[in-house]
């Protein structure tokens, strides 16, 4: 088992391996045709940069993504500096420079990643595929007698923040910022998926489609893994099924059919504020745009915020959003799982936890203020700040910087749960109806717990739950998930994920009598009188 | 300011300077010679198998101490002058009084086996210990077996331990069947097969006779007295219970009986000196309870009790009904009131068992024969609400009330198989009852609390 264990953590690698030097492979070259046909698609009014571009790179052959994108990137800066000079403002180039230097490069493209993707295909995602399988399930007959074995985690450099560990956290941040910000040096990464993109829209992948296509086999690998660590547990195989399902249908595959229908784009399970340009002017133009279809995604989209949440929150906490449905919460649950014991537990970090979320939530809502009240009245100034503006900034930051880079980049250092905590609006919003109005908590079971502390450990959210539970206090917190790992990990049965009734008191009540401490309550308050 | 000196930073001391601390102003110390800081002592085995590190045991961050105004002091303990009110430690220093809290905890029982002190050879008890496994068994290269010489909840821990690890482990229990002292015949079997599936090699009903040792004054092998038998070993681990940590209290005017000799109070007979936790002996036992009990809950409630005393608010310990809680590998374990094993069973006390046909579920209900009154429960792979079981015994139910109202006390995680039917159905077979299971009620639940 051991061996086919290593077999398979060798092809894992190697998978691994060929798709990080893909980007490197093969040559770029615009001939005189391609370049009237961007220049018609696009509607460049700008002389300078077609000249440009037919002095320094018609009819040459470029070896490597990353000068022929500071051609184009140089080209469109030059231009574009000289047309702001002369106030010729219709002939600035106004795209993204790294999506427009993307576009051009997708289509000019050539060698062997672009002739063969089917091959190059196995070659990456079919070896890591297949290795991690190799990998994982092996699991089941080392360890025949279900139950959850923890063993060795802090032990493991992969897992204690060891050199594997900081490897996957440089592959993982180096990733987010080439998804992000220059899409232009993955061209080929996107070939390779450009047959299932076609099978599925008709169109040819984006990086986007590559990354949610990256994103749902991540998921679905590691679930297998989930679905053998937590066999005997119920919960966390329905919970695993759960959020396994709504990232491959509403997030994956329900969008991409829309868009073959020429329908707008849209995640429906992904609630604003978590969705934080659901009320920017473009997406709403759109929208409204594109007929009944659009009309009922934006109603969906207010009533989901307003109504929804709360009232799904009020019967069954947070936990049904962001453990059983949420995307960054499915990653976090399953490719996440093996670094969850790394959520810093100390009062300091629970301190910054609640400046930083609430902050973001803040942000969150007053950027959507700003927007809809320039939607509506056709201002793009708010008190002398320009909507657009606040929106980059927030778009840079929190959907970007936060979000991917450090929300999934940060997994094998600070756990896996790091956005969810320190950064999610929608969580904030949601753990505010949680804490304050909700059925749901973590009961503790009376006077069992031996502060062993597996649960804090393995709490994702960086709750300290051992406090809670050695003073047998049920648990109500808005930074709960409602993962039940804590549950889970407990050796002496003493954690409970309830929906009980909720007049206040027994959601926060500690029964005195059960810490087994036979005190006479009523006894000493006389006495205390 | 009185100063209040607590000697070990386990669960009882700490209890005590916390409650202290928030019910006074008084001046705490803590001492002890194991570690700086309090850490849970139950975790230490998930250290060895890496599901922790150290840091995680410690329930309280290091700043905690200072901001609550608890001294922590790191020494031993060599006497105690109780006429002047003064410590002196190993290093020769000493320490004034007012009032004093014994709370040393418990050692590791040795029976005077020849080679129990080699090297090798450790209990599981102490930080120390853990530092000796992690020597001498760091992996199944260094150490290539290791036997476990008595039965009992520490032993199978430390079993589990070093099979994280892949070392083979010999389990050697004086037991015909494991822990048959305190679980009935049924369970005590399960657990057996259960150990032996997770390839543990148990042997039954076997005495140590002794430890060998090689030329460098290390383990090398065990010898079994009935058999003759013997077996090559690295490391040989010393499970067969634990007594209190009293020994350096001999000198003192402080009676010691097997532990330190306490009053319902939890004071000892030298006046403003109390002892709470492992180390403290009750002159009678209270209730079905041993007068010694080495039970993590007890010594948290005799800390919060001996602070209520000493702030002013004499308390009597007075440690409710009976519960427990471990975990067998992957079997876990509650136990509510009293289900006695085949050894000291009162007459009156009939069992109704029920075991689930393939997993590793069962449980066990003692109720008074006659009068069918519920006496308790224990429940493996089952979950059970210790609010409902401690009310029941409370308004002493009978066992059809308790079986009506089972889906009440469970506590298994959402969506597990619920076993209620079977357990009321089987009962109804065969005692020829009526019995219908009640339908889970929030509203009954949380009266309990």
């Amino acid at each position: 088992m051991k061996a086919i264990q290593n077999i398979g953590l060798s092809l894992f690698l190697a998978g691994l391996a060929i798709f990080t030097i893909l980007p490197l492979i093969g040559s770029y070259k615009i001939s005189s045709e391609k370049l009237d046909e961007i220049v018609r698609n696009k509607g460049i009014k700008s002389e300078l940069f077609i000249e440009d571009l037919q002095a320094n790179m018609v009819g040459k052959e470029f070896t490597n993504p990353f000068t022929f994108s500071s051609t184009i990137i140089s080209a469109i800066e030059n231009a574009n500096e000289k047309h702001k000079a002369n106030s010729e403002w219709d002939k600035v180039i106004w795209d993204k420079k790294h999506s427009f230097s993307y576009n051009i490069a997708k289509d000019v493209g050539s060698g062997p990643v672009q002739e063969n993707k089917g091959l190059f295909w196995w070659l990456t995602f079919g070896l890591g595929i297949i290795g991690s399988l190799l990998f994982i399930i092996p699991e089941l007959y080392r360890k025949p007698i279900p139950g959850i074995k923890n063993n060795g985690i802090w032990l493991n450099p992969s897992t204690n923040r060891g050199w594997i560990a900081w490897f996957a956290f440089v592959f993982l941040v180096g990733f987010y910022i080439l998804l992000y910000f220059y899409p232009d040096y993955i061209v080929n990464w996107t070939y390779i998926v450009d047959p299932i993109s076609e099978s599925i829209s008709g169109n040819r992948a984006s990086q986007w489609f590559l990354y949610g296509f990256m994103y749902c086999t991540v998921m679905t690998v590691m679930a297998i893994r989930m679905y053998i660590k937590y066999r005997h547990n119920k919960y966390q195989m329905l919970r695993t099924t759960s959020v396994l399902f709504f990232q491959i249908v509403f997030a994956f595959l329900i969008p991409e059919i829309m868009v073959s229908f020429e329908m707008p784009w849209y995640d429906f399970k992904n609630a604003f504020p978590l969705d934080y340009d659901f009320f920017f002017q473009w997406n709403i133009k759109d929208l409204i745009n594109s007929g009944g279809i659009g009309i009922f995604i934006l109603v969906w989209g207010i009533l989901l915020t307003i109504v929804v949440v709360p009232v799904m929150v009020y019967f069954f906490g947070k936990r049904w959003y962001c453990s059983w449905v949420c995307g960054c919460g499915g990653l976090a649950e399953t490719l996440g799982d093996p670094y969850r014991q790394l959520s810093d537990k100390s009062l300091r970090s629970w301190k910054v936890e609640r400046w930083l979320i609430h902050g973001v939530l803040v942000f969150a809502v007053v950027m959507t203020g700003m927007t809809l009240y320039a939607f509506f009245t056709g201002a793009d100034t708010v008190l002398g700040i320009k909507t657009q503006t606040i929106q980059d900034i927030y778009g840079f930051l929190i959907g970007s910087i936060f979000a991917g880079v450090i929300g999934t980049g940060f997994y094998p250092i600070f756990g896996n749960r790091v956005w969810c905590r320190f950064g999610c609006p929608l969580a904030a919003y949601l753990g505010i109806v949680q804490r304050f109005k909700s059925k749901f908590r973590i009961t503790t079971n009376g006077g069992q717990c031996i502060s062993c502390g597996n649960c804090s450990t393995y709490c994702e959210q960086g709750i300290d739950v051992r406090a809670y539970a050695q003073k047998g206090q049920n648990i109500v917190r808005s930074s709960c998930v409602g993962c039940g790992i804590c549950s889970a990990v407990c050796p002496r049965g003493v954690l409970k994920l309830e929906n009980g009734t909720d007049d206040g008191d027994t959601r926060h009540k500690v029964p005195e009598v059960i810490l087994g401490n036979d005190m006479d309550l009523f006894e000493m308050l006389e006495e205390n009188k | 300011m009185e100063h209040i000196v607590i000697i070990g930073n386990g669960i009882s001391g700490v209890t005590a300077a916390r409650h202290i601390r928030k019910n006074s102003d008084k001046r705490i110390t803590i001492i002890s010679a194991e570690t700086e800081y309090f850490f849970s002592r139950t975790a230490l085995m998930y250290i060895y198998m890496g599901h922790m590190k150290f840091e995680h045991t410690q329930p309280y961050e290091n700043w905690f101490w200072k901001k609550n105004r608890i001294e922590l002091k790191k020494g031993f303990v060599k006497t105690i002058k109780d006429t002047s009110k003064e410590l002196v430690f190993a290093s020769g220093e000493t320490l004034k009084y007012d009032k004093l809290i014994i709370a040393t905890g418990s050692k590791p029982n040795k029976f005077g086996w020849p080679g129990q002190d080699l090297d090798g050879v450790m209990g599981m008890y102490h930080k120390q210990d853990l530092e000796n496994l992690e020597k001498f068994a760091p992996n199944n290269k260094v150490c290539k077996r290791a036997v476990i010489v008595g039965g009992g909840l520490i032993g199978i821990e430390l079993a589990e331990m070093l099979q994280s690890r892949d070392i083979p482990v010999t389990f050697l229990v004086r037991e015909k069947s494991f822990w048959n002292g305190v679980l009935p015949a049924g369970e005590s079997a399960m657990i057996n097969e259960h150990i032996k599936e997770h390839h543990i090699d148990l042997r039954l009903g076997v005495n140590l006779q002794e430890i060998k040792a090689d030329e460098h004054g290390k383990v090398k092998s065990i010898v079994i007295q009935e058999t003759g038998e013997e077996i090559e070993c690295s490391v040989v681990g010393l499970t067969a219970g634990v007594s209190p940590n009293v020994d350096f209290l001999k000198d003192s005017n402080i009676e010691i009986g097997r532990g330190v000799k306490v009053n319902r109070m939890l004071k000892t007979n030298v006046k403003d000196v109390y002892a709470i936790g492992d180390c403290a002996e009750q002159h009678e036992a209270i209730g079905n309870r041993r007068p010694i009990e080495a039970v993590w809950y007890t010594g948290r409630m005799m800390g919060e009790t001996v602070a209520q005393t000493i702030c002013g608010n004499p308390k009597e310990y007075n440690p409710g009904h009976w519960f427990n809680s471990a975990k067998f590998l992957d079997i876990e374990y509650q136990t509510y009131g009293w289900v006695f094993g085949e050894r000291g069973r009162p007459e009156y006390e009939q069992h109704f068992h029920w075991k689930h046909p393939k997993e590793h579920l069962c449980i066990t209900i003692a109720f008074h024969k006659e009068t069918n009154l519920f006496l308790g429960i224990n429940t493996f792979g089952i979950r059970m609400r210790h609010h409902a079981f401690d009310k029941w015994l409370t308004e002493k139910r009978s066992v059809e009330y308790v079986l009506e109202h089972l889906a009440d006390a469970n506590f298994d995680p959402e969506f597990y198989k619920l076993h209620e039917k079977d357990i009321v159905a089987q009962f109804n077979q065969e005692h020829n009852t009526n019995i219908q299971l009640k339908k889970r009620s929030w509203k009954r639940i949380f009266q309990f609390s």
